[in-house]
């Protein structure tokens, strides 16, 4: 979603037009649609939850998109698109906002989906007797009391979300959220059944017992093995979806994965093995793809006391972040189509324009030129090497990196790194506590706008695990939340993140993925990847 | 005899009871928790989250309380990563899955594994041994984890004769592969082990007498020898048969099987405590009635032994 749309989206008292069509991918002129419409994937991991709010990752998503619909959809560019609502109208500076929802929109079980569809699973969400993870999402929207509702101080009928009528939805906000709307595509603001939820308890999610108004309902579930989905006929636009099974095997080991698809068992997985992208691409130049993701990969600086106090000087920081030869990362590392790194957000993010910093236009050889001058200045060198602990969870990639990196450091500064390597949880425990001097990072947008990732460089953030505390940055995000065009404050933060360099930003993602050529409809230019069923299509071959 | 079955049963409960106890601990004790996230969620939530599934009870209160609720209701509590599903239910879904994959592994394993020890101690040093050395030598040091993806590369996508992966309720191709992953190693080791002990017996006295009564080498073997030489071989089987019917964790990553292998390792990695517990009682129970019945076996083979 570029900033535009956003502001045409949320501009004040915009109403889309009830006769919008909604997104639909449709065969091209040529194209003969398969006989058998069947889409089969891969899970890396079962789905911990089909509870839309419950659901907390990524796969358990992309599941929720299929067999519920929230009030608005994305379509192949991640533009905002009417789903259950046909529009709305946004007023009071984006606090208030209006949704109308379509009359023709129904429950697989043939019921009506209704406002209070929405207000039953919006209180459910933020309920502490629910104990969503995702409650924060909920906090997040600054919806009316969300916060003292998650904090057990007001009951959850308290929540600013009202049905006016059967089809009107009112929701108000404590601060001006201009993306709101776009917030309604995650799963956690799905609608939910009341009397199934009520019927079945937490079996509601099983098949045969959940009642779901998305183009799709489950129809076969078996934990840590596979789950199906088959077409929803009672699905408002039934008639535009093409695809009618879709199977999301699971599948842990990504070696087994690329087997089984090479062996036409799955139309679609993703990732690749590390390293196999360029050999699958030319091997398959119609179905192994790399596209830009919404995520990046840093590491982060202990700005603490606990940390070796040569880091507080910025001249150190600085050395070794132009000491990092990004282009060997992604180039021989990676080879994924990862782009290198030199601000902490993405530029492909909606609306997100920052001027390139200084460093990036030197070439590496000045850089490193530059990297032996500063932390030379700083004291340091090789004849006075700085010794520093770098910690990062146990992954071949994240080893091969952090391997490459101590390297660059080791080569050109004399610095002796000491890597440490932890278990996931473990890892987080000791990043959070901030024992190290040198942190592995990494950070997905929750929506496509810059301030996903900036937020973590505001000081009490609790992601903000280096703990860089500046007030600058602090009031500049602060200010950015009712500013009509935030952009010119987030190019500042990422000006002040270049001049005091509390993170080293190492690459942006890519999402690299084999797809069965057949498939049409996929929306490679979403970077947040989210992606429905329903848009997709099967030709013959 | 049956006194005898009473009382190992009745130690067997203070040893679950101390594997509770020991598990919970260590468990608690490991960094990190079940809400331990990338996003650091904010306290309210853990709160929440706390307080639905007990965790925000002192630690000997909740070991009582889970510890109770097996007792009287045979509830192993809810899976925390899971959130729709109990510690039950995994496991009823799972452990009909492994308990199939691993039985026929073990028949396999001490059909073939039998076979080719007694064949080697029959024949020793000759062509037949070597070669039942080298299929068990060659068999053990081809772990499954090399293995499993070997049989994909060449089953499914050369030959394309059977799924690479999956269940489907046990059909048969769904099971070859997992089948035969798991009960190579186990095979080789059944073989060497067979292998040794036939080898000592056919030197021992009772067989030198028999040989020389001018008994038939099939009656000696099948009838004298083998009962003896299987002492050993069965008490590896025990062990060897708890692990082959909980599963093997490579088996269910490699074979997308949908048992309760990788529980072991994924729940661990969650910190999923409640399915730690469960899987870790599961083999504990487990394992202590299988070395019970072990040791019944050895009475019944060995006339020596009494209880």
């Amino acid at each position: 979603m570029t900033l535009n749309t956003v502001l045409r989206l949320t501009a004040a008292t915009l109403v889309l037009g009830a006769g919008l069509p909604a997104f639909a991918a449709d065969p091209q002129e040529g194209e003969t649609l398969a006989e058998s419409q069947t889409f089969t994937y891969r899970l890396l991991d079962e789905v911990p939850t089909l509870d839309p709010q419950l659901n907390e990752d990524v796969s358990g998503s992309n599941v929720q998109r299929d067999l519920f619909e929230g009030l608005m959809n994305q379509d192949a560019q991640g533009n905002l698109v009417p789903g259950v609502a046909t529009g709305y109208t946004a007023t009071d500076g984006n606090k208030t906002y209006v949704f109308t929802l379509r009359e023709e929109a129904k429950w697989s079980n043939g019921d009506p989906v209704t406002a209070q569809d929405f207000v039953y699973a919006w209180r459910r969400a933020i309920d502490p007797a629910t104990a969503s993870p995702y409650a924060w999402f909920v906090e997040m929207t600054t919806m009316t009391n969300a916060s003292k509702i998650l904090a057990g101080e007001l009951p959850p009928e308290e929540l600013g979300v009202e049905a006016v009528d059967d089809h009107t939805l009112k929701v108000t906000l404590e601060e001006s959220i201009p993306y709101f709307a776009a917030m309604t595509t995650t799963s956690t603001l799905f609608p939910a059944p009341q009397a199934t939820i009520e019927k079945f308890g937490s079996e509601w999610t099983r098949p045969g017992n959940m009642v779901s108004n998305g183009a799709y309902v489950l129809s076969e579930h078996v934990p840590n093995e596979y789950h199906k989905r088959i077409k929803n006929d009672q699905y408002w636009d039934a008639g535009n979806v093409h695809i009618t099974e879709v199977t999301g095997l699971v599948i842990n080991d990504v070696n087994q994965a690329l087997t089984r698809y090479l062996a036409g068992e799955l139309d679609m997985i993703e990732p690749l093995p590390a390293g196999q992208f360029p050999e699958l691409k030319e091997k398959y130049p119609d179905q192994a793809t790399s596209v830009p993701r919404l995520c990046n990969y840093y590491y982060t600086f202990n700005m603490t006391d606990s940390a070796n106090p040569a880091l507080k000087d910025v001249r150190v920081r600085e050395a070794m972040s132009y000491a990092i030869d990004r282009d060997v990362i992604v180039n021989a590392v990676l080879k994924g189509g990862q782009s290198p790194a030199y601000i902490f957000t993405p530029p492909f993010t909606a609306g997100f324009e920052a001027e390139e910093p200084a460093y990036q236009a030197m070439t590496q050889k000045e850089r490193d030129a530059e990297a032996v001058r500063l932390i030379e200045e700083a004291g340091y060198g090789k004849d006075h090497p700085l010794t520093l602990r770098l910690i990062y969870n146990t992954d071949e990639n994240h080893k091969k990196i952090a391997t490459v990196m101590a390297q660059m450091w080791k080569q050109k500064l004399g610095i002796d790194v000491t890597m440490q390597n932890f278990e996931w949880k473990t890892f987080l425990e000791i990043r959070k506590q901030q024992d190290f001097d040198v942190a592995r990072g990494a950070w997905c947008g929750d929506y496509n706008e810059a301030s996903t990732f900036l937020q973590l460089m505001v000081s009490d953030n609790s992601q903000n695990d280096g703990r860089f505390a500046n007030d600058e940055v602090d009031a500049l995000m602060m200010e950015s939340k009712t500013m009509a065009d935030p952009n010119p404050n987030y190019a500042k933060v990422e000006e002040i993140l270049e001049q005091e360099v509390p993170v080293i930003p190492v690459y942006h993602y890519a999402n690299v993925f084999m797809l069965n050529a057949a498939i049409k409809g996929w929306p490679y230019e979403n970077v947040e990847n989210n992606w429905y069923s329903k848009d997709f299509y099967k030709v013959a071959e | 005899m049956i006194s005898y079955i009473l009382r190992r049963l009745l130690v067997a409960v203070p040893t679950i009871l101390v594997l509770i106890v020991l598990s919970f601990l260590m468990m608690h004790y490991a960094p990190g928790g079940p809400w331990t996230s990338e996003r650091a969620f904010p306290q309210a939530v853990i709160d929440a989250l706390n307080a639905k599934y007990g965790l925000d009870k002192p630690l000997v209160s909740q070991i009582a309380s889970y510890t109770w609720n097996i007792v009287a209701h045979f509830d192993f509590g809810p899976s925390l990563y899971y959130k729709d599903r109990s510690v039950a239910d995994l496991i009823a879904q799972g452990f009909p899955v492994t308990l199939t994959y691993g039985f026929w592994s073990f028949v396999v394993a001490v059909a073939v594994g039998g076979s080719l020890g007694v064949a080697a101690a029959v024949w020793h040093n000759s062509w037949l041994d070597y070669l039942a050395v080298g299929i068990s030598i060659g068999a053990q040091v081809l772990p499954n984890f090399v293995m499993a993806p070997i049989l994909v590369l060449v089953f499914t996508l050369w030959l394309g004769w059977l799924p690479g992966g999956g269940w489907q309720g046990g059909a048969f191709p769904y099971v070859v592969m997992p089948v035969i992953a798991l009960s190579t190693s186990f095979m080789a080791s059944i073989a060497r082990i067979t292998r040794s002990s036939m080898l000592e017996v056919l030197n021992a006295g009772f067989i030198r007498t028999a040989r020389a009564k001018g008994l038939p080498m099939r009656r000696i073997v099948l009838r004298h020898a083998l009962k003896p030489a299987l002492l050993p071989v069965i008490s590896y089987l025990g062990p060897a048969f708890v692990g082959m019917i909980t599963g093997s964790v490579v088996i269910d990553i490699y074979f997308s099987t949908g048992g309760i292998g990788q529980y072991f390792v994924n729940s661990a990695l969650n910190r999923d405590y409640f399915v730690i517990m469960g899987v870790t009682i599961l083999t504990g129970a487990l394992t202590v009635l299988f070395n019970l019945v072990v040791d019944i076996l050895y009475a019944w083979i060995d006339p020596k032994i009494r209880y």
